[in-house]
């Protein structure tokens, strides 16, 4: 270190550049993004995480159960694709609580609340850095779904909307799990209560099964589960036309009931997540 | 002097605990405070508030002469913090640290790059500004943070525990930094649970105990505060005790305490200098070899001993639960 006369930090300070409030809370998300996709690339766990576990599930699924399993019409593996898809992607939205929770406990948090930021720009990096991540992970489930026997029939268009649905419906959750990552801010109790949480809820859906078989109020709870209106709504995009759908309103449009789901979540736990983050305190 | 951080009657209180009841603090521009106290005394709460992060429950607090609560963006424009731990991210490059604070704060990309640049290279960090900071030793990591603190170069700095966990050559190294920086202008709030920190960097010192000020002054104002010098020696043969005792007795004030584990005689004194050569002498005559004598100003220490009825004893356990969290 060398020594001078005048303040060596004070000299040539560099000056903020002026910008509206808008325009600061959209470099300040970038920032944060950029930082977070930075991370995709150092930390192996959570490549291995977001590369090979989906892989993996396709994998197991098609050849384990999809040996056992009979749907009428449908090649078993084409309709796994639609529901492991949507599973996959929520599990996805854990990365979002966990990061969050580990910010805060490591005190990077509090940087970031000292520092004259837009206040939701941590949050809105966040999720917004983690629909890369389920980019990433749906390209790779795509290309190895294409392997096992899936097929797009109906038109890339028709399968690409379908995809922005599922991101969508994923980037709700995770605004869920910003919340619940503040709540509680260690990463290991995120991703356990997450696991807890998602498991029932992908299961207890059109995901893996058709539910026609299911006892009384599982197929009641599977027939309004998001999950199986956001699992029907790929399978209808991507025209894996399997076994006649349940009769039930939430089925027979999948697309509306799955946006008015995201709808909800998000007027609920964005204002949420943006006032547990300003809680949020490491001790 | 205009005062830079000024703080009244601050109270927060954890589920009916006060953590901080009723503070005062005034620091002046271009000085450094030192806020010392054992862990718990309210430190952290008192620079968390000050620094935005937490609202007080009853006071008022202005920081540049902006009000914390009513303009906390203004306030947060103005200042740097940096935390009881290292709040670096890991996995990002000591580069890339800093330049998403500078991003952050609205640096835009080429100055937060040059900015980046300019800082590792004055804390020494250059060579290791490509690498992760996981790869980081602890002194790395702490000067990384410290360089988050001052991207913009701000006029108030708030540093809270900066050298907790350090080894003392790292340490050392952090109060050259620290001393530096004030002599540009920067008014700066220290707190420390370290004695000689505030000892050695801060031009006033507020002390600190349950969230209250239990003393204030200068290093030296506290220090008389708990009476004058001493002496103190250690004879070579224990058997000579006493007439060590009866030499120091003529010059003491008081009595003459000895330690027996060290076989260290501890005197009072009025009049240092001249007082430890009539002990010499007195030494001398009687033929009493000493091991070790010397005259000792009050350390901080006593003055918490004598303030606080209790050492300035830390709760280890909390502490390495905070480095554990750390990692």
């Amino acid at each position: 270190m060398t020594t001078t006369q005048a303040s060596p930090v004070r000299d040539g300070a560099p000056q903020p550049i002026e910008m509206g409030t808008l325009q600061g809370a959209l470099s300040d998300g970038l920032a944060i993004a950029r930082r977070n996709v930075i991370k995709i690339k150092r930390v192996p766990d959570l490549l291995v995480f977001t590369l090979l576990s989906p892989i993996m599930f396709i994998l197991l699924f098609a050849y384990v159960f999809g040996s056992a399993i009979d749907i009428p019409g449908i090649n078993y593996r084409e309709f796994l694709i639609g529901g492991i898809f949507a599973q996959t992607v929520i599990f996805g939205a854990t990365i979002t609580g966990a990061g969050l929770a580990e910010d805060v406990q490591k005190g990077i948090m509090d940087r970031f609340r000292s520092l004259p930021m837009s206040r939701a720009a941590v949050l809105v990096g966040r999720t917004a850095s983690d629909v890369i991540i389920n980019v990433i992970t749906l390209v790779i489930m795509s290309l190895t779904g294409l392997l096992v026997g899936w097929r797009i029939r109906d038109g890339i268009g028709k399968a690409l909307l379908g995809f922005l649905l599922i991101l969508a419906f994923a980037y709700a959750v995770s605004w869920v799990m910003a919340f619940i990552g503040l709540l509680v801010p260690s990463p290991e109790v995120v991703n356990n209560a997450s696991f807890l949480f998602i498991f029932p809820a992908t299961f207890i859906a059109n995901t893996f099964v058709p539910t026609d078989n299911f006892p009384t109020v599982l197929k009641f709870i599977a027939d309004w589960n998001p999950v199986s209106a956001v699992t029907q709504a790929g399978r209808n995009a991507f025209g894996n036309v399997g076994p006649p759908v349940r009769d039930v309103w939430s089925l027979q449009h999948p697309v509306v009931y799955t946006l008015l789901w995201i709808a909800i979540i998000l007027a609920i736990f964005v204002p949420l997540a943006v006032r547990q983050f300003k809680k949020a305190a490491s001790r | 002097m205009t005062d830079v951080i000024e703080a009244r009657g601050l109270v927060k209180r954890y589920k009916g605990v006060a953590a901080l009841d009723g503070l005062d603090l005034s620091v002046p521009e271009g000085t450094i405070m030192g806020l010392l106290g054992p862990n718990g005394a309210g430190k952290t709460t008192a620079v968390r508030i000050l620094t935005t992060l937490l609202d007080a429950d009853e006071g008022t607090a202005t920081v540049a002469g902006i009000d914390v609560r009513q303009d906390p963006a203004g306030v947060r424009s103005r200042i740097g913090l940096s935390g009881q731990y290292a709040a670096v991210d890991e996995y990002l490059t000591g580069q890339e640290n800093l330049e998403m604070v500078g991003r952050l704060y609205k640096l835009g990309g080429k100055q937060a790059k040059a900015r980046a640049r300019v800082l590792l290279e004055r804390f020494d960090l250059a060579d290791a500004g490509n690498r992760p900071a996981k790869t980081y030793s602890g002194g790395m990591r702490r000067r990384l943070d410290l360089a988050g603190a001052l991207v913009i170069a701000p006029p108030v700095l708030f540093l809270d525990e900066p050298t907790t966990g350090l080894d003392p050559r790292s340490r050392i190294g952090m109060w050259d930094v620290i001393r530096e920086l004030v002599s540009g202008g920067t008014t700066l709030l220290l707190t420390t649970q370290y004695l000689e920190e505030a000892d050695r960097l801060a031009d006033d010192i507020v002390v600190i105990d349950k969230g209250k000020i239990i003393a204030q002054g200068t290093a030296d104002q506290l220090k008389s505060q708990v009476g004058g010098e001493r002496i103190e020696l250690v004879v070579e043969d224990s058997s000579r005790v006493d007439d060590a005792r009866q030499v120091l007795a003529a010059v003491a004030v008081g009595d003459v305490s000895y330690d027996v584990q060290t076989r260290r005689l501890t005197a009072s004194v009025q009049g240092g200098g001249a007082a430890l050569q009539q002990a010499l002498r007195g030494l001398d005559e009687a033929g009493v070899v000493a091991l070790d004598v010397g005259l000792r100003r009050p350390t901080l220490d006593d003055v918490f001993l004598t303030l606080t009825g209790h050492g300035a004893e830390n709760d280890e356990t909390d502490n390495s639960q905070k480095a554990g969290a750390a990692r």
